[in-house]
């Protein structure tokens, strides 16, 4: 163990250990994490937040987890195939059992993924394709989709498998309804299949895990506990991790990361993230919701959202708002994403002439009023950032209208179309798919596409391209609509893409962790020293 | 005294169904809970659905009418972010705060009335206006800097004590406490402290005042005339009478304190109702904001309750008068 107690010990300090004062002594190979905010539930299909997700996946595993590199590998199920175009056969796993020592069948995976789409569970957003789940022999599934599915892997790699008789014999089963306010027993224990069992928890203040020695695959971590505890105050957070209560945290929030790099003993991790930061724009309104009664809409003119984006100096933002840990963008997907198109990946040319130029020749030589809607506390800098594009828009003749609010408010009023720009980060995942924004953000909305395109942006091809996408399964053909999409969405500017956030995270020295795009804690890949 | 009873559990339902509706009213403003909670991509018809089975798509009043129908039968409904009960999530929570409530106030007497009194006493000693300067910082700082603040000092430099949490808590009955350990103990110096200090000004600034006007009363200069001792004078013929408004003050102090240990709370992440209550407005947690909202409104009422109680303990006059009232 790395004593937290490793700074040159001074009077007080040896008076304070003779008393027995000091705080956060750690066990060998106990990793104390802390994030800022809870483990909603341990249920996990009553959730649908990605930091659930990944500590969930300490305890439960999917049929298909994600490498080292993000790509899909075998867990629960040892392989899978296309059987018929809508049925794929998953052929588990021989001899992994779960935390309670009970078994891995068929069984098991049926009753979780009929629990997952029981209409009660919160989650079961997360695999509207399936439409049965059969079990063929003791060790042997098959999954059945209501047509050509291209990303039944995908969605299953975050549907963890839950044990029947345990579910069973608590009563839980069927999952809670929130209506109703029925909650069940999955919500506050667990058990799984996964590298770390539950040994305790107290909601918002502490759970512990403690290394399986059952796991079925070889682990590469030397982890005996992890002690989770969330701290939603961002001073406190870096404060336990310089006084060594903690042996890692995220996010770290960024005017602190030059004291972390200074203060001996910890190091920030700062890498890009697969979240892209973006700006949408009002395509469909009559007029501008910062010009009422004009009855004009500048940004419905291409011209008008390429002079935007040429007036946005990406690498001044960079430097500046970031402090260089950002990386801009030229689409609205990152490169792991399938539908990156690298050639293309790169900024409007930051010009204020050009841009002042494309308004004339758009009709506004005089620019116009415009709003901008940003939320200040779900993105890294969020607010930081939407300040300075308001300065930079406002040398091109734009009156900017700034609003920043917290979260729930920014996105209710995004999605009720209320706004004209409003800022929005898009990662994809589950599924590190381009279908996803496609699907969601490009696609005229109605009948199930376009949940978060509410300011109308439409364009034929990309609804073609979208429901073409939903059902090719030949991954190249795919592909290449997928980027044709994307070619056609920055061609159009249907989003201002500007940069993928960083991921920001802080650490002990001693402590090696993997730090994944998709912002996801594996701890079974991490070591202590 | 059943009618006093009485009139004030009138008082109580009367004060929460105005708190309820208040709330109610402002959770508009808050956000949409259905933003936060469906998933990222959700379709439109997705989100409307969870709209539907969370009833957020009733008028408020009648999402408040539905809310106290059930509240009245003892169901406060499911917390829409982790999807407990809420009623079970406040009996969790209501021992660390009252814990913490409980000895900052503690703390905050036992010193702010000797400050006081000594202030009041000699109160052309250079000492007591060193005092009484220092305690206009304790004031003026808002609780969340002192709060980090010791934190820097005792978590960071000197590593004596936790910057985070509750420790060890032992558990009697529904009750937690971190009364009984060591590190639940070491846990509880620095926001107790930092609560403290936001309360010791006021009581010790009260008792001062109080003391140096019942110094100038006749009965003191009587009592001093008669020759009796100084510190007879002081603490039991002084001090008796200044406790009075001491004892409102401090009374309404708590409810505040519940209240506002929010801040000292959200800073040591302390699992107590103000955290609770932080963690439900960011997430538009309806019915755990609603809750705890009528729950403080309650603790008001209580308090009030309570300290009228204590006066007619304390002042024999209100006593004979609340007899001859009842009579």
């Amino acid at each position: 163990m790395r004593g937290t107690m490793n700074k040159t010990t001074t009077g007080p300090v040896a008076l304070a250990l003779a008393l027995g004062l000091t705080a956060g002594a750690a066990d060998a190979n106990t990793l104390r994490w802390a994030f800022q905010g809870d483990v909603l539930t341990l249920d996990p299909y009553a959730h649908t937040e990605s930091f659930t997700s990944s500590f969930l996946h300490h305890l439960y595993e999917p049929l298909v987890r994600r490498d080292a590199n993000l790509d899909f590998e075998p867990a629960l199920a040892e392989s899978w195939e296309l059987v018929e175009p809508t049925r794929m056969r998953f052929t588990l796993r021989q001899g992994v059992t779960f935390h309670d020592g009970s078994p891995f069948t068929a069984d098991d995976v049926v009753a979780s993924i009929e629990r997952l789409r029981h209409p009660d569970a919160r989650a079961r957003g997360n695999l509207s394709a399936v439409t049965a789940v059969e079990k063929v022999d003791e060790m042997t599934v098959d999954i059945v989709v209501d047509g050509p599915y291209p990303l039944l892997v995908n969605d299953l790699s975050g549907v963890f498998i839950m044990d029947r008789e345990w579910l069973e014999a608590n009563d839980a089963l069927l999952p809670g309804n929130m209506t109703e306010g029925v909650v069940t027993y999955a919500s506050d224990h667990a058990n799984g299949t996964g590298p770390f069992m539950l040994e305790s928890r107290q909601p918002d203040a502490r759970t512990v895990l403690v290394a399986n020695p059952d796991w079925w695959d070889e682990p590469r971590h030397n982890l005996e506990r992890i002690e989770f505890t969330p701290i939603g105050s961002d001073a406190t957070r870096v404060a336990a991790l310089l006084s060594g209560e903690i042996d890692i945290m995220f996010p770290a929030p960024l005017q602190d990361v030059a004291r972390l790099e200074a203060a001996p003993g910890v190091t920030p991790l700062q890498n890009p993230s697969l979240r892209t930061i973006m700006f949408g724009l009002n395509h469909g309104g009559d007029e501008l919701h910062a010009m009422p009664g004009s009855g004009k809409n500048p940004t419905a003119d291409v011209r008008v959202r390429q002079a935007l984006w040429h007036a946005i100096d990406m690498e001044a933002i960079q430097a500046r708002v970031m402090r260089g840990t950002s990386r801009n963008a030229g689409i609205i997907v990152a490169p792991p994403i399938t539908g990156y198109v690298e050639e293309i990946d790169t900024p409007l040319a930051y010009d204020p002439e050009r841009a002042k130029a494309l308004l004339a020749e758009a009709g506004f030589p005089d620019g116009f009023a415009m709003g901008l809607d940003c939320s200040n506390d779900r993105y890294v800098n969020d607010e930081e950032i939407c300040v300075a594009i308001a300065g930079m828009w406002a040398q091109i003749g734009i009156d900017v209208q700034l609003t920043a609010q917290t979260r729930s408010n920014h996105f209710a009023k995004v999605d009720r179309g209320e706004t004209d720009a409003y800022m929005i980060g898009w990662a994809t995942l589950p599924t590190m798919d381009g279908f996803s924004p496609l699907r969601a953000m490009l696609a005229t909305r109605g009948e199930g596409w376009g949940g978060n395109n509410p300011n109308g942006f439409s364009h034929p091809r990309i609804d073609e391209l979208a429901r073409a996408v939903a059902v090719e399964i030949d991954e190249a053909k795919r592909q290449a609509m997928l980027q044709e999409a994307m070619t056609i969405a920055r061609d159009e500017v249907a989003y201002l893409p500007l940069h993928q956030q960083p991921l920001s995270w802080a650490v002990r020295d001693g402590v090696n962790v993997v730090q994944f795009p998709d912002n996801y804690f594996r701890a079974w890949h991490y070591t202590m020293d | 005294m059943p009618g006093f009873l009485f009139r004030r559990l009138g008082q109580a339902v009367l004060v929460i169904l105005v708190v309820g509706l208040l709330a109610f009213l402002m959770f508009r403003f808050v956000g949409d809970p259905v933003a936060a909670m469906a998933r990222e991509d959700a379709s439109v018809e997705e989100r409307a659905e969870l709209r539907e089975r969370l009833g957020l798509d009733a008028p408020f009043v009648v999402q408040y009418a539905r809310f106290i129908a059930r509240a009245a039968q003892g169901d406060l409904g499911v917390s829409f972010r982790n999807q407990r009960p809420v009623a079970e999530l406040i009996a969790e929570r209501l021992p660390a705060t009252l814990e913490l409530v409980f000895v900052s106030t503690l703390l905050s007497l036992a010193i702010g009335i000797p400050l006081g009194v000594y202030t009041a006493i000699h109160k052309d000693g250079w000492l007591a206006h060193a005092v009484q300067t220092t305690s206009l910082v304790g004031i003026s700082v808002p609780t969340f800097v002192t709060g980090i603040m010791l934190i820097l000092v005792f978590s960071v430099s000197l590593r004596w004590l936790p910057s985070f949490g509750r420790g060890e808590v032992v558990a009697l009955g529904w009750w937690t406490t971190g009364l009984l350990t060591p590190s639940g103990l070491k846990a509880l110096l620095l926001p107790a402290l930092t609560l403290t200090l936001y309360q010791l000004t006021l009581i010790m600034r009260l008792v001062r005042a109080e003391m140096l006007e019942v110094l100038q009363s006749d009965y003191i200069r009587f009592a001093r005339a008669r020759g009796l001792p100084e510190r007879d004078i002081h603490f039991r013929l002084a001090l008796k009478n200044a406790l009075m408004p001491v004892i409102t003050v401090t009374g309404m102090q708590i409810g505040g304190v519940i209240a506002f240990a929010i801040v000292t709370e959200t800073v040591f992440q302390w699992p107590g109702m103000g955290l609770l209550f932080i963690q439900a407005v960011s997430f538009v947690d309806v019915p755990v904001m609603a809750a705890y909202l009528m729950f403080i409104g309650l603790v008001f009422v209580a308090i009030n309750a309570l300290v009228d109680l204590v006066y007619l303990v304390v002042d024999p006059r209100l006593r004979n008068g609340a007899a001859s009232r009842g009579a």
